[in-house]
């Protein structure tokens, strides 16, 4: 069983179509990358696979959980990461994972705080209020809270933005770890290329709200018969076509 | 604990220890009420001391004027306390952008109001506390010397707050953090109609109709009847828990549909802009 499947989804405000009937499915410790320029519908996608925003048309299931009739079931067993929703900034540390420790249930708290925090390398950091962390200390506390429930599904927008890239690659070290340990399925959002390349088995590559192109990095590499991801962007967001498609 | 009891205590704990390092927010939790407790009391002991010299009058009738005067202030600020409490504990969040990460946890909506309504709770105790003792301290007057039936009072101003305050936050789900003045000011509107300093006989008939349909008004008949006349006025006390059970369905009602709303706009996505 798929950990998320995803089909005809569309979201639909007023006359805007923000995404229009996309369908995708994410293995058991697969990482879908999900690539598009600001305004092609990957955070509307998001958004709906949390069950922030009531789909327009189209389901999604998650662990084998309809989305639409039972989201709660799926959202303790899932989490979310992202540089763009803050967390309490006069919270400590300690207190910010307490909190979303109690809101998912996890047993045992106290310990896994102390084992995050030796994982991420927040031992350090515990009672400082996250106000007064660098952005990078930022981003492995968001992590921390995001992998609080052992998440089996895991959703990251842009995980690595404004992060320096000795950061950077930090964290995506520990993604792939957490990943190949535990079997996470994840979809990632991006706008970091190389990013995508590394940690990705499958890219959606989405324009106006519709999935204009997929497949593996290599794939995608070899179709438009470029070196890096990068260009495969520029030629997906220029409208240039793939060299399988040319007359 | 169970799960949905150890999620309300999650976002309670939340609040705690957003308190617990914030002096300011605890300041404000008592400076309003004791405030004005201080006037209020100050305004009575003058009026009483007036009433008492006036020809007709007595220490007994000024004492029972300034009684019912200072019980009026206290137990509005049950209400307003209440109200706020659950406005702020929303906005808390919506202050520190941390909307999101709460509406995609396992946290029902209806976990998520009755954790704001404990937060609430929390806070009425923690403002309304300690104008009761400066009353007692400075005025001597006791509040409880209503007897057992102030628990009653007190828990239908509370309830009638919180369903404001759900209101106010349906109105901030739907039109965003420019809803926010309306925390501060809505109940206040209702004070007219609430008969907190005097009898709702004493407003032209319209008003007395209005008035009627506010749990507050029979709330205060019933208190003025407790201090004047030693009487418990036990239909006024149905009236209002009636009417209040009628004002929180609707108020959870109206809160359900407009969470519903704003999934459906994605106002949650952008929400404290």
């Amino acid at each position: 069983m798929d950990a998320v499947t995803v089909e005809h989804l569309s979201k639909r405000y007023g006359a805007t179509l923000a995404v229009d009937d996309i369908g995708f499915r994410i293995a058991r410790g697969a990482t879908v990358g999900l690539l598009g320029g600001n305004g092609a519908g990957k955070t509307t996608t998001i958004a709906m696979l949390l069950g922030l925003l009531i789909p327009s048309a189209g389901q999604i299931r998650v662990l084998g959980v309809d989305m639409a009739r039972d989201r709660f079931t799926a959202l303790a067993r899932m989490n979310f990461s992202s540089p763009y929703v803050a967390l309490p900034s006069r919270l400590t540390v300690a207190e910010i994972l307490r909190v979303y420790g109690h809101l998912y249930g996890v047993p045992r708290l106290e310990q896994r705080i102390r084992t995050l925090a030796e994982e991420l390398d927040l031992t350090a950091l515990l009672r400082q209020p996250s106000g007064q962390l660098s952005a990078g200390q930022k981003t492995r506390v968001a992590l921390a809270k995001a992998l609080i429930n052992r998440p089996e599904v895991l959703l990251l927008d842009e995980p690595t933005a404004s992060l320096d890239p000795d950061t950077g690659d930090w964290v995506r070290t520990w993604l792939e770890r957490y990943r190949d340990e535990s079997g996470c399925a994840m979809l990632l959002a991006s706008h970091n290329m190389a990013e995508v390349e590394r940690l990705c088995d499958d890219v959606l590559m989405m324009k106006q709200g519709r999935v204009v192109d997929r497949g593996s990095p290599a794939a995608l590499l070899a179709r438009y018969g470029r070196d890096d991801m990068e260009d495969v962007f520029l030629d997906i967001a220029r409208d240039r076509r793939a060299m399988g498609a040319r007359p | 604990m169970s799960g949905p009891a150890r999620r309300i205590w999650g976002l309670l704990y939340r609040h705690l220890a957003l308190y617990r390092r914030s002096w300011p927010r605890l300041l404000e939790l008592a400076y309003w009420p004791v405030l004005q407790m201080l006037i209020w009391g100050f305004t009575a002991r003058f009026l009483a001391a007036r009433l008492a010299a006036a020809p007709g009058g007595g220490p007994h009738e000024a004492g029972l004027a300034a009684a019912a005067l200072l019980g009026g202030v206290l137990l509005w600020e049950v209400a307003l306390r209440g109200q706020m409490g659950v406005a702020i504990a929303f906005m808390e969040e919506l202050w520190s952008r941390n909307l999101a990460h709460i509406f995609v946890s396992p946290l029902r909506p209806v976990e998520l109001v009755a954790g704001l309504l404990a937060m609430s709770f929390v806070r009425v105790l923690a403002g309304v506390g300690p104008a009761i003792l400066v009353a007692f301290v400075l005025y001597h007057f006791n509040l409880f010397m209503l007897g057992p039936v102030i628990v009653l009072f007190f828990a239908n101003l509370m309830v009638m707050g919180w369903a404001v305050a759900l209101g106010v936050v349906s109105l901030i789900l739907r039109h965003g953090a420019g809803a926010e003045a309306l925390a501060w000011s809505v109940l206040f509107g209702l004070t007219p109609f609430a008969a907190v300093f005097y009898p709702v006989s004493v407003l032209p008939a319209p008003m007395r109709a209005v008035a009627f349909l506010v749990p507050a008004s029979h709330v205060f008949e019933g208190m003025r009847a407790a201090l004047l006349g030693g009487r418990v006025l036990w239909g006024q006390l149905g009236w209002a828990s009636g009417l209040n059970l009628l004002w929180i369905g609707a108020a959870v009602a109206l809160f359900a549909w407009q969470f519903r709303g704003a999934r459906r706009r994605g106002a949650l996505l952008g929400a404290g802009e």
